[in-house]
């Protein structure tokens, strides 16, 4: 065991890039939730979004265009669901596990011809001189666009959340649709553009894993970060902050535990592999503790009856 | 001088029913206009009409003598329309200025919106405070922050459903003060209610819907409550005949029963200690929220209670689950019809089943047996005079006034020792709430002990015994209910909570 190979510096550096699929799909996940919609389908976006980016990445050559061809593509699955829940009415726990599994076979079929194709790679911002302060400079400001607009969105939705009209309107629409709808708002529209959002959200964190974590297409690469995200929406109260924490931890854990099966730390590898997944619930529970619960109408059908 | 609203030929229907058939209606600027009338006279679809949520099929509106159609609430709003609902409109988690925002066209930024909250719930003697949670706030005060909502607006027009069936008399009386301060100032009232003695001293008309049909009109001051009753059902009301039967021995008592909140916006019960005898009928008033759910819920045995607070004849009963309460005579029949005294998609059959299999040997060695399940629901139908086609259909397709009888009719006729009722009029039409009445002192007379849980006061005094209240989780003294005074009550009930007079 040597544990001299790991360099904490690289190890936080890490962590951000590896925190960013799950932070944007559950990011988008919490607006969907705020606005009383259960869209377990979070897992088949990120997938097409995955595949949806790279295929545009690789044909146009930019990654830039990628990410919003992943956006696209993660947004368009997400009508599917707004046909079925918001028009059809169907039950929103089943809707969106069929969403997921449309999504995996959709994606594989899509990315027949993408397997072993190597993506083009997107640089890493250029900061400046803020990327060359010492140790802060690699692990705060040595990274791709993505990862920071990542972190802008969860400052924008909670910003958006808390001090718009708009923010107002989407939380009472989640809290109590029959009443919103009594004072004149569009339940339905309110909701459709949050699924959307989510759905953009998603997409942009699949390609955030097939355009840079790894980069290439396998069939199934999410590997389940897509539920790891809704997990995280649940466990972070619906704040967007304890959301960033949470990733922030989980995807530190991830990259510690792989920088210690690295040192051959005599810990069998199975216990270091579900180490993030216990510390992020455990912390995220003990924070849960307070009076904050779900959004009121999260997850019922709404038919205007009036 | 032009009216402030009028209504003239306005019709809609429903798939089945016609909910509003050729009704007319004027409102004049600052009078306060009374609209009654039974359960499914189509009061809150005229009103949903009005307020822009339903469009007429038929008919025309006129706003100030110019043409009025709003297309939704907002356009309701922006003309000069307020309305305060019956099954509040607000949300739990949001805080009272969030609430409040929502309601409004052209919201200010939070902190002026807080200031102004302050400002116009000072003027008209309605205290709140901005920014507390909605979900923490008692029954009267969130009807305030529906009040304040609508005021903020200066509306020409404001609309009451049934605004005074959550507030203690002392609110009551305040709350009649803000309204006649604001028909002097020119705001007119359409004000919808069921006790006709409050509209006859707020009231300067009423118009009288019977089945979607305008059926009179007539100048409240100069009517009596009786004549008005009579006009909305159409025939004479018969009140519930009590027989002052003896009393017997004590069937059910409580001893310092205390009983920690089940949810984050519940209320704890707090040493509560009162005993029922055979025969008696005990009213238990007070305002929503005070803690009749989970007393309900701590008598059924849906709560766990500790040991030695509940005894059912002298036997300790807390720790029994509800099968084993309802084995040993203690039946119940909770507040809320569908979801909680009924489940709402299975059918009256299964329903009748659900409570019933125990008492009435409805079931036996784990086997159902639905023949004398079905004839138990229909015995229930007929007895208590329950409109649907048949035992088969389902609780959800039934009036809430239907069902209400199934659910009273349920546990009356399993002949219970000691039953529990939890608002059972509540939306309940008057001659079904006079018959539900009859039934409850039909049964104390003959030997059983009944708990009456209500917010209707007249309710309570018609049929009570002895009259307690509930306020904040505790039980008052328990006093006879024969020549209380409206004073007295509102004391026990915890008085004005806070509300003060309009001070303009």
């Amino acid at each position: 065991m040597d544990l001299s190979v790991i360099n904490p510096i690289l190890l936080l550096a890490a962590l951000m890039s590896a925190a960013t699929p799950i932070l944007l799909a559950a990011t988008g996940e919490l607006v969907v939730e705020r606005a009383g919609v259960l869209n377990l389908g979070v897992e088949g976006m990120m997938i097409v979004g995955a595949i949806a980016g790279f295929i545009v990445a690789v044909n146009t050559g930019s990654p830039a265009l990628g990410f919003i061809g992943a956006a696209a593509g993660g947004a368009v699955l997400s009508l599917l669901f707004v046909f079925l829940t918001q028009v059809a009415l169907a039950n929103q726990v089943a809707s969106g596990l069929g969403l997921t599994l449309f999504g995996l076979g959709l994606s594989a079929l899509m990315g027949q011809s993408y397997v072993g194709v190597k993506p083009p790679r997107m640089a890493d911002l250029d900061l400046g001189p803020l990327s060359d302060i010492p140790v802060l400079g690699r692990i705060l400001f040595s990274h791709d666009a993505m990862v920071y607009i990542g972190l802008l969105i969860v400052l924008g939705v909670w910003a958006g959340l808390k001090f718009t009209r708009a923010g107002l309107v989407l939380r009472a629409v989640g809290e109590n649709h029959d009443a919103a709808h009594a004072l004149g708002y569009k339940v339905k529209r309110i909701r459709t553009l949050a699924i959307l959002f989510g759905g953009a959200c998603a997409g942009m964190g699949g390609a955030y894993i097939s355009l840079i974590r790894v980069p290439q297409w396998t069939e199934g690469m999410t590997a389940g970060v897509g539920w790891i995200a809704l997990a995280l929406v649940v466990f972070a109260s619906w704040k967007p902050w304890r959301v960033l924490l949470g990733a922030y931890l989980f995807g530190g854990i991830t990259q510690l535990q792989l920088n210690l099966q690295g040192a051959g730390v005599a810990i069998p590898v199975e216990y270091l592999a579900m180490s993030p997944y216990i510390v992020t619930i455990i912390v995220l529970v003990i924070l849960s503790a307070d009076k904050s619960r779900a959004p009121g109408s999260l997850g019922r059908i709404f038919h205007a009856s009036h | 001088m032009t009216a402030l609203l009028d209504l003239s030929g306005v019709t809609k229907a429903y798939p089945g029913v016609v909910a509003n058939d050729n009704v007319s209606l004027t409102i004049q600027p600052g009078e306060v206009h009374a609209l009654l009338g039974e359960n499914g006279a189509g009061k809150s679809t005229l009103v949903k009409m009005i307020y822009g949520l339903v469009k007429p099929d038929a008919g025309q509106m006129s706003l100030n003598g110019a043409g009025y159609a709003p297309a939704d609430p907002r356009a309701a709003r922006a003309a000069g329309i307020g309305m305060v609902f019956q099954h509040f409109s607000l949300f739990d988690a949001l805080t009272v200025a969030e609430n409040i925002a929502l309601g409004m066209e052209n919201a200010p930024p939070m902190r002026q919106l807080a200031a102004q909250i302050k400002a116009v719930s000072e003027t008209y003697g309605l205290p709140l405070a901005p920014h507390r949670l909605v979900g923490d706030l008692s029954a009267g005060e969130r009807q305030r922050v529906e009040i304040i909502r609508c005021l903020l607006q200066e509306p020409k027009l404001l609309i009451m459903d049934e605004p005074t069936s959550v507030l203690t008399p002392q609110e009551v009386e305040i709350l009649f003060k803000t309204l006649r301060k604001l028909s002097a100032e020119g705001t007119a009232i359409l004000y919808i209610s069921h006790k006709l003695e409050e509209i006859r001293s707020l009231c300067d008309a009423a118009t009288i819907l019977r089945l979607g049909k305008v059926v009179g009109h007539c100048i409240p001051r100069d009517t009596s409550a009786a004549e008005m009753a009579e006009m909305m059902v159409g025939s004479a009301l018969k009140p519930p005949q009590k027989a002052a039967g003896p009393v017997g021995d004590v069937l059910l008592e409580l001893r310092g029963l205390s009983l920690p909140p089940a949810s984050a916006f519940g209320m704890p019960l707090r040493d509560i200690s009162v005993s029922v005898r055979a025969g008696e009928v005990l009213g238990i008033g007070g305002v929503a929220g005070n803690g009749q759910d989970e007393l309900l819920s701590a008598l059924s045995g849906e709560a766990q209670v500790p040991a030695a607070t509940v005894f059912l004849k002298g036997a300790d009963v807390g720790r029994l689950g509800p099968n084993a309460r309802r084995v040993a005579g203690l039946l119940t029949a909770p507040e809320e019809r569908l979801g909680h005294a009924a489940a709402p998609d299975m059918s009256l059959t299964e329903n009748a089943m659900l409570t019933g299999a125990a008492r009435q040997g409805l079931e036996r060695n784990g086997l159902l047996n639905w023949g004398a399940a079905r004839s138990f629901a229909n015995q229930i139908i007929a007895d208590f005079d329950v409109r649907t086609p048949g035992p088969g259909n389902a609780a959800r397709s039934l009036s809430g006034g239907n069902l209400q009888k199934f659910v009273i009719g349920r546990e009356i006729l399993q002949r219970p020792e000691v039953l529990v009722v939890n608002q059972p009029t509540w939306g309940v039409d008057a001659s079904a709430a006079a018959a539900i009445r009859q039934a409850l002192l039909d049964l104390a007379e003959h030997g059983a002990a009944v708990i009456v849980i209500s917010q209707d006061l007249d309710e309570l005094m018609e049929i009570s015994d002895n009259f307690a209240a509930l306020n904040e989780g505790r039980l008052s003294a328990v006093r006879p209910a024969a020549g209380l005074t409206v004073a007295e009550i509102g004391q026990m009930m915890g008085g004005a909570h806070g509300m003060e007079v309009a001070h303009v």
